[in-house]
């Protein structure tokens, strides 16, 4: 299975998704840079982290119309695997394939720090081989991660299960406490309706090997290719 | 020409950094600031546009760019039609 990173002017997680898709997980992986007009032929596309244009205007307002966006929209409505971290997250809100908008983070803070998310739906691609209610210890890092959509978008989202993963304390309840900045329902990760595109905060290319503290954010790299394998 | 753009959070949509300014007013004594909402403005000067061009070009520029019209409204207005 290929994949491909797409890199942004400001993107900064694009070296470290790489090396754990190609070093940590083992498989063919490639840099797309935002000025192409084509996606090399890869399975999956990842928006990495960072601050694409410096996260002028809004966190992913700019990013949206790159050349290569046109082709990531192409791609996920063919059903190609599309899946925003961070940066990437607001990207995808901002172009329209994920529904809501993003504020900044109630408390102010850039928070930087190993949350706990449980899996909320794990029929999806990025989650199918973690259970439901698995809890995963994945680092967040970012200034605007208040997910916030209006409230006839927010039940559409639960009563189609596209809530992927929400805010908890480390035995897995979701409350305030453990909302660390504030968003809608908790919520740190949706798919779209058909569960091709996924968006979350935390950063699992961070979390993806035990010496840096955690390797829970494997089970999202090896979901999608358990999935496409099986597809 | 110039116009300017003014881009707010919606009313009901959480705004932190008006809410950290309003308790800083209250804290220097401003207490009869009853809310502060946070906004951003634009100003764009323009071109080889006229009036009514330019009135159906800015609303497109803000709803498609500058706002995002999940969270944010906005109003323009013109600063200099000449």
């Amino acid at each position: 299975m290929k994949f491909g990173v797409v890199i942004f002017p400001g993107s900064n997680c694009d070296y470290d998704t790489y090396f754990v898709l190609k070093e940590v997980i083992n498989q063919p992986t490639v840099f797309l840079w935002h000025k192409e007009h084509s996606l090399d032929g890869v399975d999956c596309v990842i928006l990495p982290g960072g601050f694409s244009y410096g996260d002028y205007l809004r966190s992913g307002a700019i990013a949206r119309f790159a050349p290569i966006m046109q082709e990531v929209i192409e791609f996920a409505s063919r059903g190609g695997l599309v899946l925003g971290i961070c940066n990437g997250f607001q990207i995808l809100l901002e172009v329209g394939l994920l529904e809501g908008a993003m504020l900044r983070n109630k408390n102010l803070k850039f928070i930087c720090q190993h949350v706990w998310v449980r899996v909320e739906n794990n029929r999806t691609p990025f989650t199918c081989l973690a259970r439901e209610g698995q809890i995963l210890k994945i680092p967040v890092a970012h200034f605007d991660g208040n997910y916030y959509a209006p409230e006839a978008t927010l039940s559409r989202l639960k009563a189609n299960g596209q809530i992927v993963f929400r805010y908890c304390t480390p035995e897995g309840v979701v409350n305030e406490a453990a909302n660390v900045n504030g968003s809608l329902d908790n919520i740190a990760g949706i798919s779209n309706a058909d569960g091709n595109v996924l968006g979350l905060m935390p950063h699992p290319e961070r979390a993806a090997e035990l010496l840096l503290g955690s390797e829970d954010g494997r089970v999202i790299f090896n979901s999608v290719i358990k999935y496409w394998e099986g597809r | 020409m110039k116009v300017r753009i003014l881009v707010r959070l919606k009313n009901g949509v959480l705004d932190p950094q008006g809410q950290t300014v309003r308790h800083a007013l209250h804290v220097l004594g401003y207490t009869q600031v009853k809310d502060v909402r946070q906004g951003k403005v634009f100003e764009l000067e323009l071109e080889g546009i006229d009036e009514a061009a330019a009135s159906r070009l800015i609303p497109e520029i803000a709803d498609r760019v500058l706002a995002n019209p999940i969270i944010e409204s906005f109003d323009w207005e013109f600063l200099d039609k000449a």
